[in-house]
């Protein structure tokens, strides 16, 4: 394997002095700031601290997991445990963090912009995202929630005893910070584009925020009133939710799933957009079959609308509405199966380097597929009934969301790193990282396939004593998996302090991004680049080229 | 009075920093669309399972401050549109008389509202939390269940209205101040389609609440 | 197929077939996009010198013939997985039924003759058996992994659950929808007997009244006599002054409403007719019958339903 070479200019150490980084040392400068960058880097702060909350409540959950007795003794806790990550990682990890970092600081760069349309509201976002967080931390702190991140009624409106209100009006605020950073990039990605740079000029990456972008202005609001309806239903004790005068349970799953559907594709869409860009860059070669891969990535987030009762074959809907959305499931699963044809066909007669980024983005295709293909079993309606509600889904959601996502956003993290603070990471540590992480995953998560088939319900905490060893075999790949994520924040806080200075380009890589130093003054471009060619413009395979940058 | 227009540095010009802005406005406002239309398709879809209590329950409310105000906010709208239409003409004079007509008249909306009709209602026991409740037998639920809707649609409308009545004060203040010009005003626009908006919004309610089941 | 769960139900084998062809279809994909990235990794690695030679032009064939073929195998999973979902949503008629209430955190089962369990539900084996469930307080799931099936059981509704036990034994039962505190201990067993064994075990469990004859006292208890008439037979008899509809005849045909539409009068609709009289009115009646949410648990319901049914199946002239 190659490691690659550093570009062969030499960089200054004063390099990160005249960026962004320096202007401006106070604290008000940042916690002020409307610089798209500085406010990437806050939200970065951010979602790596959720990250870590909801990361040891599910290393407690796995402890718990060890005897089928529940080894923490007290299932109170054990509720309020899986909840606390449930709330924590999905909307204050997964659905904000590749567009609120990677996103932020990336798309006026990609456009040629100066900044987004709207920076100001940028800043206010960031502000409301941590108005939410803190009163859901506080909610989950002050004794907890124990519903589940669902909130299903009437368990959450009338029978728990746990701070529904608060945790529900956190994430209310936190989804109006997402709405806000939606409207921006839209209207950035419409409005900001540089001389030349046409749609379909445009690199992948920003068709898929774009997309996701759609997403969390559409659906967004719906979680808002549907919580909305909740807290009112809880503190005055009577609700639309409520069959005992005539409201409806499953109006409460039909409205949440509205949404939450449409949160999986939040989530999952920018990690395409990452690994889009990824792949291209480690084969030195443009991407394959691109109008199918942009069109991929609206077709998904079109038909994510259409597919939310999906979650409830089993709950009481009719046969007609289960059929239909079968029949849409399997529809939504195509696009995705052609990105994986399509990155494939990238790597296809390319130039190969296996940097950590690319590690990251093959990890990526394999756990995405691995992810993807069981979708295929639980869209299927009878196989369903089996298996939802048990570990399989569980398995089926921890494939794509932590397998695919959190790898692409650690694989942007490091492709991007050196862009964002001027310095590389260590490269063999961060391939170490890569493989652990893998290993761990599997091994946490693939024996959850098989209890879930063996009936195992999720959400227990204690089970019946035939599932241990599966369980054992879980938590221990759990303890893998968490020092592969403790590992890249150790290396990569130490690369802020002793990195090696990063040169502008130091993959090679096309992108307006890779035009600017790094890390970028604050203006991004002095003077407006202008566009004249497609992204990905790699000289053509046939030609052969250098080996390494 | 400023003479020159400035614009912000990712921009290329000051026309292109306004049509982005109003775009802005528009997209927030389709996100307003999913937020009410989401209480709304619920409050149908309870109607359909419920529909003689929710009957009983809108035989209830008060036909004629619901007109009234319907009227209100429907001019409300035109002043304000004539206001836009005055600065873009470069009369500020007339643009902060209409503003403060429409301000008026939604103060007025907001008095009638909730000064008179929410203080009828709970006087008369048709708070659905309440133990006691106007309403019984048969019918009591599904009643209930209109009311339910009845106050969190018009309480979240009312919230919509706060904010434009704050909205209008700070558009006066600025053209007070002679922000605004022919060339730039940007914010009495976007203010202006939220305003309108906020009516629709009203305008969907309307039949919701105090026509549908009258009959 | 029984290598690690029993398939205890009829249409459990079918659905572990489903689930066997998802397997090999998910390998097979697996097989093909791990062994094409090996592939390249190794052939297409930077250090590889050799002459790549140049790329496809019509790459939209491909793309194409690759949509396509996902979109067929797609359609084909769907169908086979929708086909034997509809005939597990339609119990067959002549099922035994069976009466399920769940509250926090147990199952409590019912059975016509009175029988009551508590977490354990016997059944025979080789007989349709439609389990007709509803739950005192959140929505509880019941699931038996062995059956391969599982439903949501609602407040204030009857959900309905059908199977054929294939093999005696004894199953889990666990409910799978998070009900609070105690979720995980709301596990149960079923016993699946053969049908001697069953009977014996009816016998055996008999409690002095039947469903419908605890009914029918209850009937007159909560004062459904006062305005349906002291059979059943309406309300046009003299000792009540209230027109309500006759209820001999009621189950199992159908009923007009207010509203221009005809329902089937099942245990749903005497269930709901009680519970919530407001929400599907008999036409040319008035809606004044007061609703008994609250005031009669789902047990007592049941037991109404039994009594209801029981009631003769012609009707008055």
């Amino acid at each position: 394997m190659n490691s690659p070479t550093m570009a062969s200019t030499v960089v200054e150490a004063g390099q990160i002095d005249g960026s962004y980084l320096t202007d401006g040392f106070t604290i008000r400068s940042w916690l002020l700031t409307t610089d798209h960058k500085r406010i990437a880097v806050l939200y970065l702060a951010s979602i790596t601290m959720f990250f870590f909350i909801g990361g040891i409540a599910a290393a407690l959950v796995r402890l718990n997991l060890i005897v089928p007795e529940g080894l923490l003794g007290s299932a109170e806790a054990y509720n309020r445990l899986f909840t606390m990550h449930g709330v924590v990682m999905v909307w204050f990890f997964l659905v904000p963090a590749v567009p609120v970092t990677l996103g932020n600081f990336l798309i006026p760069l990609m456009l040629g912009a100066r900044d987004l349309a709207f920076p100001r509201l940028n800043l206010f976002s960031w502000y409301l995202f941590i108005l939410g967080g803190a009163v859901t931390l506080w909610a989950l702190f002050a004794g907890g929630v124990d519903t589940g991140w669902t909130f299903y009624t009437p368990l959450s409106t009338t029978y728990s005893k746990g701070h529904v209100v608060l945790a529900a009006v956190g994430i209310f605020i936190a989804g109006f910070s997402s709405i806000a950073t939606g409207l921006n990039f839209i209207v950035s990605i419409h409005r900001l584009r540089a001389p030349g740079l046409t749609w379909y000029r445009m690199p992948v990456f920003l068709w898929s925020l774009y997309s996701l972008s759609v997403l969390l202005v559409l659906a967004t609001p719906v979680l808002a009133i549907t919580l909305l309806l909740v807290v009112l239903e809880r503190i005055f004790h009577i609700g639309v939710f409520d069959p005992a005068i005539g409201g409806d349970p499953l109006l409460f799953q039909h409205l949440f799933w509205f949404y939450s559907h449409p949160a999986v594709y939040m989530m999952i869409l920018p990690g395409f957009g990452v690994v889009s860009e990824i792949i291209p860059a480690f084969s030195r070669k443009r991407i394959f079959g691109y109008k199918f891969i942009v069109w991929a990535s609206v077709s998904i987030a079109v038909i994510s609308f259409f597919v939310w009762g999906h979650h409830m074959f089993v709950a009481g809907t009719s046969l007609y509405s289960a059929v239909l959305f079968s029949i849409l499931s399997y529809l939504v699963a195509v696009p995705s199966a052609i990105k994986v044809f399509n990155w494939l066909g990238t790597m296809h007669k390319g130039y190969i380097r296996f940097d950590a980024p690319m590690l990251y983005a093959l990890g990526f295709i394999g756990l995405f597929t691995i992810g993807g293909v069981t979708g295929l079993w639980v869209a299927a309606l009878a196989a369903d009934v089996h298996l939802t509600q048990t570990y399989f889904v569980v398995a089926h959601f921890h494939y794509i969301m932590v397998g695919g996502m959190v790898s692409a956003f650690f694989g942007g993290l490091h492709f991007w790193w050196s862009k964002i603070t001027g310095r590389m990471y260590p490269e063999m540590w961060a391939r170490v990282a890569a493989l652990i992480m893998f290993i761990g995953f599997n091994l946490t998560f693939f024996p959850q396939f098989i209890l879930g088939y063996l009936g195992m319900p999720r959400r227990y905490f204690s089970y019946a004593p035939e599932f241990q060893v599966l369980n054992v075999l879980s938590s221990a790949g759990a303890t893998i998996l968490a020092a592969a994520y403790l590992l890249p924040l150790a290396y990569l806080v130490w690369s802020l302090l002793y990195g090696e200075y990063a040169p502008a380009n130091p993959w090679g890589a096309t992108g307006l991004e890779w035009q600017t130093p790094s890390p970028p003054p604050t203006v991004n471009f002095i003077q407006t680049p202008l566009v004249t060619q497609g992204p990905y413009a790699y000289p053509p395979p046939e030609t052969g080229r250098e080996r390494h940058v | 009075m400023s003479s020159t227009v400035v614009h912000d540095f990712q921009y290329e010009s000051p026309s292109h920093q306004a049509q982005t802005a109003i775009a802005g406005m528009w997209l927030f406002l389709a996100t307003e669309v999913l937020f009410f239309g989401g209480l709304i398709l619920s409050w149908i879809y309870s109607r359909h399972w419920n529909q003689i209590g929710f009957d009983a329950g809108a035989r209830e409310t008060k036909l004629w401050i619901g007109t009234l105000n319907t009227g209100i906010l429907i001019t409300s709208s035109f002043t304000y549109a004539a206001g836009l239409a005055w600065i873009r003409a470069g009369n500020t004079r007339r643009l902060i008389q209409c503003i403060t007509v429409t301000l008026m008249l939604g103060l007025a909306f907001l008095a009638l509202k909730f000064g008179l009709e929410w203080r009828d209602d709970f006087s008369q026991h048709l708070f659905p939390a309440a133990s006691i409740f106007k309403i019984t037998g048969a019918e009591e639920g599904g009643a209930r269940l209109f009311f339910i809707f009845y106050f969190i649609s018009t309480g979240l409308h009312g919230v919509h209205m706060v904010v434009g009545v704050a909205l209008l004060l700070w558009i006066i203040r600025r053209a007070r101040r002679g922000e605004f010009s022919p060339l730039y005003h940007t914010p009495v626009h976007a203010v202006g389609l939220y305003w309108s908006f906020v009516d629709i919004v009203w305008l969907t309610l309307y039949p919701l609440i105090y026509l549908v089941g009258r009959g | 197929m029984d290598l690690l769960l029993p398939a205890a139900s009829s249409s459990a084998s079918e659905v572990d077939h489903l689930l066997l062809a998802l397997l090999l279809i998910s390998g097979a994909v697996l097989v093909l996009v791990f062994a094409l990235m090996f592939r390249y990794i190794v052939k297409y690695r930077a250090s590889s010198g050799f002459d790549r030679g140049a790329v496809a032009q019509k790459t939209w064939i491909l793309e194409g013939a690759w949509t396509v073929a996902t979109l067929l195998v797609f359609f084909g999973l769907f169908i086979w997985g929708a086909e034997l979902y509809v005939r597990l949503f339609q119990p067959p008629p002549g099922a035994l039924k069976i009466y399920v209430i769940a509250k926090q955190w147990m199952w409590k089962v019912e059975h016509s003759g009175g029988q009551r369990e508590i977490n354990t539900l016997h059944l025979p084996v080789g007989r349709a058996i439609e389990l007709v469930m509803t739950s005192e307080d959140v929505i509880h799931d019941f699931s038996v992994p062995a059956f391969r099936i599982k439903h949501d059981v609602l407040p204030d509704r009857y959900e309905t659950l059908w199977f054929t036990v294939t093999r005696p034994g004894t199953y889990h039962l666990f409910c799978t929808q998070f009900c609070g505190l105690d979720h995980s201990k709301m596990v149960g067993a079923i016993v699946a007997l053969t049908p001697p064994q069953f009977q014996a075990w009816l016998e055996q469990n008999g409690t002095a009244g039947t469903l419908e004859a605890e009914g029918k006292i209850l009937f007159m208890r909560y004062g459904c006599s006062g305005c349906h008439g002291g059979n059943g037979n309406g309300g046009n008899q003299s000792e009540s002054t209230v027109r309500a509809p006759p209820l001999t005849g009621l189950y199992g045909g159908p009923v007009p409403l207010s509203n221009g539409t005809v329902v089937i009068a099942d245990e749903r609709y005497i269930h709901d007719s009680i519970v919530l009289p407001d929400q599907q009115i008999v036409a040319g009646y008035a809606p004044i019958m007061p609703s008994f949410a609250g005031q009669i648990g789902e047990e007592d319901i049941l037991k109404l339903v039994a009594y209801i049914k029981s009631l003769a199946p012609e009707r008055p002239q």
